[in-house]
């Protein structure tokens, strides 16, 4: 049987790409969904897909594991082109974990992955060890049927896992998961990254993936808008910082004509500490341009006692999503 | 590019699990068992007279039967395989694991086509036990026959279905392309033959019309069941009509298996877009 070598790394340890995308293009009809796409996703890599509904994700997706042809452009995966000859050997290295993940309600969980285990070559005893693997052990002899939501979808990661891929494709992955649950996946995904596994998934909880991906990229109208490390983009779209400031409720007016002179734009509305801030305080919001956080904290500094307490907080990953998508 | 026996034979073996432990394997075979006997037993009623007659005069009437019952059976069993999954968002996780689509087509055809002939085997099978007993061992060799013109038949029409269910959008059109099928194969070819036979007052279509008969699948089992008995190709008459050359038992086995292969192929040239 082919199998796919891990492409060597070079002396920064970054690898060959596994994933390259090369000018691709998918129309249906006069809709381009997927627009000119260039992109490199590089072994070992945890990458993110991030976009809009409709934005192109899932058509780039699927066209990545040749169940869409593209209309223009070409993919390869390990330098074999997708929906090539050679592409049966690369689909044997491929897991898949489709978004809404269908499976045979007739069956039990582990006949469901003996049945897919045999599709794709893999041991017939790895089945127990991946229902294991995603906490379904005690359930494998249950129909699919009884399954909730969350468990279906961690019965089809364990589908994805079956025969060791080497490239995962996790379309929306933590859907219908419990915050437990979730965090015990990207633990798993940790673990598989840190054995060379390349992973590429999609998410709409930009919260829950932007400290846990590698690179991502965000795409929008079929195109993609920005990529690279989530920082990286936190630099590249220039999103002011957002500082919070918590004083004493009578010095609020005073706060206000001392920042905002500085180029710092006030968030509106001044809001009292709630239950966990001490009574009679007041937290105040500004957007604060990168290159003036020196100089916003060395005026609040001045306030001396009054001043309570300061927290700098980089713009989330939905604030750069919608900076770029928007 | 070789073909994944293994992925064809597990593809295979799920589908013809799922209709035993949903016992439609089961359902299946009893419906064919009663109608059998009761259309052996009943068969001569309309004579005026009842109980199980010569071997020929049975297979006459199970042929009326057969011709209705198993193309709907089949075309009820194929309609879904490949647009159901599609519907239901399975066929996505199957497309992106090792296989071929030809591989997916044909393991899903041979698991169905396994439910549709272990059926049609036990259920006819079992009234070949009670034939047996009432006509003597001399009556099995042509029931047998006529049992494995029945399979083909099925097998082709479970062609057809799986054809139409790789060509629909989805199962709504699916089962109304399968209704469709079934009314023109059964109800509609013959019809429009004859009528076309009778406006031009036999002048035009008499000599290609045995012809014609072999593109209809149901024709042909008529037919093939027609020409294995000497009784029961006088009691219908057609004998005449058909040409000696064609009605061997083998050359419309051949034809036969032809409207097994081709519709599968048509699928499966279409699946692959």
């Amino acid at each position: 049987m082919d199998t796919i070598t891990p492409a060597p790394a070079d002396a920064a340890g970054r690898t060959a790409p596994v994933v390259r995308a090369c000018g691709v293009t998918r129309d249906f009809g006069l809709i381009k969904a997927v627009d000119r796409v260039d992109l490199e996703i590089e072994g070992g890599e945890l990458f993110g897909l991030i976009g809009h509904n409709g934005a192109g994700k899932s058509t780039l997706f699927k066209m990545m594991l040749g169940l869409l042809p593209v209309s223009e452009g070409e993919i390869l995966i390990h330098d074999k082109r997708v929906g090539g000859r050679d592409f049966r050997a690369v689909r044997r290295d491929i897991g898949y974990l489709p978004e809404n993940v269908v499976l045979y309600d007739n069956l039990t969980g582990l006949e469901t992955l003996r049945f897919f285990a045999r599709l794709k070559h893999a041991p017939g005893d790895s089945c127990a060890a991946a229902l294991e693997q995603v906490g379904l052990a005690h359930a494998g002899h249950r129909p699919v049927r009884e399954y909730s939501k969350g468990m279906r979808q961690r019965l089809g990661f364990a589908q994805a896992l079956l025969g060791k891929p080497r490239l995962l494709f996790l379309d929306e992955p933590t859907n219908g998961l419990d915050p437990e649950a979730i965090r015990a996946f990207y633990a798993t995904l940790r673990a598989l990254r840190d054995d060379g596994v390349t992973i590429v998934l999609t998410s709409h909880i930009l919260s829950e993936i932007q400290e846990r991906v590698d690179r991502l990229a965000i795409m929008a109208a079929g195109r993609i808008q920005a990529l690279g490390t989530v920082q990286a983009l936190r630099e590249q779209v220039d999103l002011p910082l957002n500082v919070v400031v918590q004083i004493h409720h009578d010095q609020a007016a005073a706060v206000r004509a001392l920042v905002i002179p500085l180029g710092v734009a006030d968030i509106p509305g001044a809001e009292p500490a709630g239950e966990a801030g001490e009574p009679g305080t007041a937290r105040l919001r500004f957007a604060c341009p990168r290159p003036l956080k020196m100089k916003l904290l060395g005026a609040l500094a001045n306030l001396g006692e009054g001043l309570i307490d300061v927290t700098v907080h980089e713009p989330s990953l939905e604030d750069v999503f919608f900076g770029f998508a928007d | 590019m070789t073909l994944d026996l293994s992925a064809i034979l597990t593809l295979a073996g799920k589908e013809f699990r799922d209709r035993i432990r949903n016992r439609w394997v089961l359902a299946v075979a009893l419906v064919f068992t009663v109608f059998a006997l009761v259309i052996a037993y009943f068969g001569g009623a309309q004579q005026g007279a009842v109980g199980f007659r010569s071997i020929e005069f049975t297979i006459a009437s199970l042929v009326s039967l057969v011709i209705y019952l198993i193309p709907l059976i089949a075309l009820m069993l194929g309609f879904d395989a490949v647009v159901g999954e599609r519907e239901r968002g399975s066929l996505e996780l199957l497309l992106s694991l090792p296989i071929t689509r030809f591989e997916l087509l044909v393991g899903k055809y041979l698991g169905l086509a396994a439910a549709l002939t272990l059926s049609t085997l036990v259920g006819f099978g079992l009234v070949a036990l009670v034939l047996a007993g009432q006509l003597g061992a001399d009556a099995l060799p042509g029931y047998a026959l006529f049992t494995f013109s029945s399979v083909l038949l099925g097998l082709a029409f479970l062609s057809l279905a799986v054809m139409l269910s790789v060509f629909a959008r989805d199962r709504t059109r699916a089962s109304g392309l399968a209704i469709a099928v079934w009314f023109f194969f059964v109800l509609i070819f013959d019809l429009l033959l004859l009528g076309a036979l009778v406006v031009s007052a036999g002048q035009y279509g008499g000599e290609i019309f045995p012809w014609l008969l072999l593109l209809n699948p149901a024709d042909v089992f008529r037919i093939l069941n027609i020409f294995s008995l000497e009784e029961v190709r006088n009691l219908y008459g057609l004998a005449t009509v058909f040409p000696e050359a064609i009605a061997q038992p083998w050359a419309l086995s051949l034809v036969m298996l032809a409207w097994i292969a081709l519709p599968i192929a048509l699928a499966a040239w279409r699946f692959r877009k």
